[in-house]
């Protein structure tokens, strides 16, 4: 991501000062880039050479992928545990789908709906969430996992929810007469969202605010003494985070045409915190890997032996934990580490 | 300093400060002045009441009664992350940074005082942002060259020396741009040399940035060496206060910390 600060309006006096701007702007080098072309080309090349059910599959790796930045968010960078970002995901997913069945809204313009829903409702429960701290904050965004799904099934809602049987939606074309088909376009769709989110969540963490989060997360007093107002930051934290898994769930309403309480029950928190976990907590790539694991990891195993899927996901899991104990980012920092003690 | 203190009021005023905690009144009434540009040392057996003056004037506790002002305003109405806007900044007893942070990130949290920004514009990077960023930047810059830290600036402050972490504390509290520095036993667990840097260091602070200082510590040779004026607290209470050879003196004092009668 090309991060490079402007220097135009302040220009540096000294030499040492320039020296010292020269270093910290922070351009990519050439081998970053070529990677970031290389990754970039081939998954915009790749709707076109595999299935459509591949498609659809790698199109909700994405979506998880986004749900995963955004507990990052709050658990990877500003240190706060929630077991309960399913009910952002379903509060996301839900109003994408009554603003498009019943009022007709166009999709595009559900994400900043769902966003905007979803920044209040994480903000104002990260707000009675400031005086809970590990396992006590774990337990109340497990509760919320709970209620959520339970909510939407509530009588007095129906109008818009339809209870149990949930709303079914259609599958957008794609726009322009672009010649895709509605697969690959929602899958192009869902790649530039994803693209979007993380250079959002990349330019966060690198500036002030984002390292507020961290300093938090690190030590709480000293942020406080530094002038981190905490209390406001963590709940912002809550609701930046509550915001991007919100957009994944609206993606996720919108890839699969359907929504119904009994889809974000509690094991899809569980889903998405073991996703941060595999692919590393606190590294924002690790979110792909992340999503690749929810998405994959439960077919595989279910492919293995149908009887046993859930002891082989475990199994599955268990090795990942032992062999990567800080997940994929954890792994690659590992092996970096070796090659330049033994080539250098 | 007398001299250049005397025609101005005080910078920081703490004012009959009382804490009360359960039955145990650990600061029973404390009153004095710091002038600007003066090196305080305020000394005391354990457990005389030291880190519970310092965490009230970082607002971390609220005295039960008496008032402590500063820049002629009191503080007691201001929460604990305005004490860096107000321009007090501090050191922590144990190092208290942010592990898992670089040196220079650290440093920049420091700066987070004299900055503004939210969430969304950062996220976005538009071009306040940036400069911003790059002000920052410089910021923290000319602090890693003043303290030293250049070889280690984007390491992670986890591995390093206590000493060079404690340097990095001073750093990260500097870019608050502190009119006043609250240091909490800054020599603890430095050895001989890295002390008598130390002691030079808090000097070449004050005369080179105009920052007063507070300074807490159990170093007798530093404090000693470095201090304009001493206060001395005992069970709470302030026992002596003056220039470090009259404190050194006082029967009080050497009461207090040799044990044995006062009177």
């Amino acid at each position: 991501m090309t991060i490079e600060t402007s220097i135009a309006e302040q220009p540096p006096t000294t030499t040492t000062q320039r020296a010292a701007v020269a270093q910290l702007q922070r351009r990519p080098n050439a081998r970053q880039l070529a990677i970031a072309v290389v990754c970039l080309g081939s998954t915009i090349a790749a709707p076109f050479l595999v299935s459509n059910f591949l498609i659809f599959q790698m199109t909700m790796v994405l979506v998880y992928t986004i749900a995963i930045l955004g507990l990052n968010i709050l658990t990877g960078i500003n240190g706060q545990l929630s077991l309960g970002h399913g009910a952002f995901y379903a509060a996301g997913a839900y109003t994408a789908a009554i603003l498009m069945d019943r009022w007709g809204i166009g999709y595009f313009w559900t994400l900043p709906a769902a966003a905007l829903v979803c920044f209040v409702v994480g903000f104002l429960f990260g707000l009675p969430a400031l005086r809970l701290e590990g396992v006590y904050l774990a337990l109340a965004t497990f509760a919320l996992a709970v209620v959520t799904p339970q909510l939407f099934k509530l009588s007095p809602f129906e109008n818009w929810t339809a209870g149990v049987t949930g709303i079914t939606l259609a599958k957008p074309d794609a726009p322009f007469g672009l010649p895709l088909d509605q697969d690959q376009w929602l899958y192009l769709f869902t790649l530039a969202m994803t693209i979007a989110a993380y250079v959002c969540a990349h330019n966060l963490i690198a500036r002030r605010g984002g390292r507020a989060l961290m300093a938090i997360r690190d030590n709480p007093i000293a942020a406080q003494s530094m002038g981190v107002n905490t209390a406001l930051y963590k709940s912002l934290a809550f609701g930046i985070s509550a915001l991007y898994t919100g957009v994944a769930g609206a993606l996720g309403a919108i890839v699969l045409q359907f929504v119904a309480p009994d889809s974000f029950t509690f094991s899809l928190s569980i889903a998405l915190l073991v996703g941060l976990v595999v692919g590393g907590v606190g590294w924002l790539p690790g979110a792909l890997f992340g999503g690749a694991f929810v998405l994959f990891v439960p077919n595989l195993a279910e492919s293995v032996s149908k009887g046993l899927s859930g002891a082989v996901y475990g199994l599955v899991l268990i090795t990942l934990m032992y062999v990567m104990p800080s997940g994929v980012g954890g792994l690659l920092r590992a092996t970096r580490a070796f090659a330049s003690k033994r080539y250098d | 300093m007398s001299a250049r203190a005397a025609d101005t009021e005080p910078q920081l005023s703490v004012r009959d400060v009382a804490v009360r905690f359960g039955g145990i009144l650990a600061l029973d009434g404390v009153r004095f002045d710091l002038h600007r540009g003066q090196i305080l040392g305020l000394i005391g057996p354990n457990g005389a009441g030291k880190t519970t003056l310092f965490n009230c004037l970082s607002r971390l506790y609220t005295p039960a009664s008496g008032d402590i002002v500063y820049e002629g305003g009191s503080i007691l109405s201001s929460p604990s992350h305005r004490m860096p806007v107000i321009g007090i900044g501090r050191t922590f007893q144990n190092v208290s940074l942010f592990r898992r942070l670089s040196v220079r990130d650290n440093i920049r949290v420091g700066a987070h005082s004299t900055s503004a920004s939210d969430l969304f514009s950062e996220s976005l990077a538009l071009p306040w942002v940036r400069r911003q960023e790059t002000r920052i930047d410089l910021v923290v810059a000319e602090l890693i060259d003043y303290l030293d830290l250049a070889d280690v600036a984007d390491v992670p402050v986890n591995g390093l020396p206590f000493g060079t972490q404690k340097r990095v504390e001073l750093a990260r509290a500097l870019a608050i741009k502190p009119g006043l520095l609250l240091l909490d036993e800054p020599a603890g667990g430095l050895n001989h040399e890295e002390v008598v840097e130390l002691g030079r260091l808090i000097r070449q602070i004050r005369d080179e940035r105009g920052v007063t200082v507070l300074l807490v510590e159990h170093h007798m040779g530093l404090v000693m060496s470095v201090s304009d004026k001493i206060v001395v607290l005992n069970f709470g209470r302030k026992i002596a206060e003056g220039a470090p050879p009259e404190v050194q003196s006082n029967p009080d004092v050497v009461a207090a910390y040799l044990g044995g009668s006062t009177r």
